[in-house]
């Protein structure tokens, strides 16, 4: 996945989201606001993980396969790239 | 702006809307313009005609199908009462008439801003096709018919559009549902229809403006955000596109467009691949956001129309939104005795007459 299109991406600290290549609006939960941050600082998928263990108290595995879950959500919507740079 | 009269056509704000209105409405947002705006409708009960804030008064032309001399006649006459600066026409069907008779015009002192008929011509939905394979730039697949027949022998894939030459378009999924299509817009707008592929993509519409001689004066990008039963915008944002804009640009440049015009095109944004579906030679209805996002179009024209220099704008507010209303606007009878008896309705007499 390909994080570099996220500097284009505006996001609210409300977790509105507005994609101005095409016009798309969203909502992200404090999660997902969250992830998306992390995500636009271009950190890597590791550093996410283990900021969103410590923000959220969960088990690594559980987020991993939230996190991941939710890339391939985001790149459905066109808000970040499937492609690696 | 001095006091000016502009003429404006194209103001049955229905709910499929001429571009009349939001013209109108862009020119009393600028600052500077105090001038006068006189309507010219082609039916008694287009709503532009009632509203007041919109236009000082409103005059009844004859249809495109009557022929030049009697739309000529006609501006003559309510240029004599009603002394016009600039008339902006706005609906495909009548453009090609006032094309022809802007020479008449100037000379009558009534300053326009329309595209040469050749380049008017070559963006027409049936000879688009060429005009864009001359100019690379991706269009889909479109054939002109006159018969139903002729869409059973082109074997193309469903669904796809049939559309009428002006207006309005169906899109179809079976042979039937194009048989269907076929009578109804053939009764409307008659042959030849034409037959486009269907592209999947995001829409995306683009009002602009260009100088005469290639350059592009403005230009503002818009995703429909809702649609009417027509899928005419009911909403729409500005869009940061670049690529949009290029395409916009192109096309302005290779027909060195003079006037108004609005670009749609089919966008698969992951593949990168924009196709353009058609150039309609006018303001679209919803042109008042390119105002609203910092472009006052419809201000530029009327300045270059009056012969003034205009620079060309080079941003716009991305993520600007508009969305449309219905609202009932009332008018007494004698409002409508005035238009259907003697063919104009005035709010406000022109300066030098009494009221």
């Amino acid at each position: 996945m390909s994080f570099a299109r996220l500097k284009q991406i505006a996001i609210s600290d409300s977790g509105f989201i507005f994609n101005p290549l095409n016009g798309d609006m969203f909502q992200a939960n404090s999660t997902g606001l969250f992830l998306l941050e992390q995500c636009k600082q271009q950190k890597s998928i590791e550093d996410i993980l283990s900021a969103f263990v410590e923000e959220f108290d969960v088990e690594k595995i559980e987020a991993e396969k939230d996190f991941d879950l939710f890339l391939k959500q985001i790149a459905i919507y066109g808000i970040i790239e499937k492609k690696q740079e | 702006m001095k006091e000016i009269c502009i003429a404006v056509t194209g103001i049955n704000a229905t709910e499929n809307p001429g571009p009349g209105c939001g013209i109108i409405r862009s020119l009393r947002y600028s600052h500077d313009f105090k001038g006068r705006i006189v309507g010219l409708a082609y039916d008694a009960m287009d709503p532009g005609n009632f509203l007041r804030d919109h236009v000082d008064a409103s005059y009844l032309i004859p249809y495109p199908s009557q022929g030049l001399e009697i739309l000529l006649s006609s501006i003559k006459e309510i240029h004599r009462n009603d002394p016009i600066d600039v008339l902006i026409p706005s609906l495909d069907a009548e453009l090609l008439n006032f094309i022809k008779i802007q020479d008449e015009l100037a000379r009558l002192g009534i300053h326009t801003f329309l595209p040469k008929e050749e380049g008017f011509k070559i963006r027409a939905k049936n000879s688009l096709a060429d005009f864009c394979k001359e100019n690379a730039i991706h269009v889909p697949v479109t054939h002109c018919i006159n018969s139903l027949e002729d869409i059973y022998h082109l074997n193309m894939n469903y669904p796809l559009y049939i559309k009428g030459l002006f207006y309005d378009a169906y899109m179809v999924n079976s042979y039937i549902e194009a048989s269907n299509a076929f009578g109804l817009l053939c009764a409307r707008w008659g042959l030849p229809l034409l037959v486009q592929e269907y592209i999947r993509g995001e829409e995306f519409d683009i009002v602009a403006l260009g100088d005469g001689t290639g350059e592009t004066i403005g230009a503002v990008p818009m995703k429909k955000m809702s649609l009417t039963d027509k899928k005419k915008a009911w909403a729409g944002i500005t869009v940061d596109n670049p690529a949009l804009i290029e395409m916009t640009k192109k096309i302005i440049k290779a027909l060195k467009w003079k006037g108004p015009l609005e670009v749609e095109i089919m966008a698969d944004i992951e593949s990168q691949k924009y196709y353009l579906i058609e150039i309609n030679p006018r303001f679209p209805a919803w042109c008042f956001l390119a105002p609203g996002a910092g472009q006052n179009l419809p201000e530029a024209l009327v300045k270059m129309a009056l012969g003034k220099d205009v620079a060309s704008f080079e941003e716009y507010q991305i993520g600007k939104l508009f969305v449309r209303y219905s609202c009932e606007v009332l008018a007494d009878l004698k409002d409508i005795e005035q238009l259907v008896v003697k063919g104009k309705l005035v709010h406000k007499e022109p300066k030098g007459k009494k009221e």
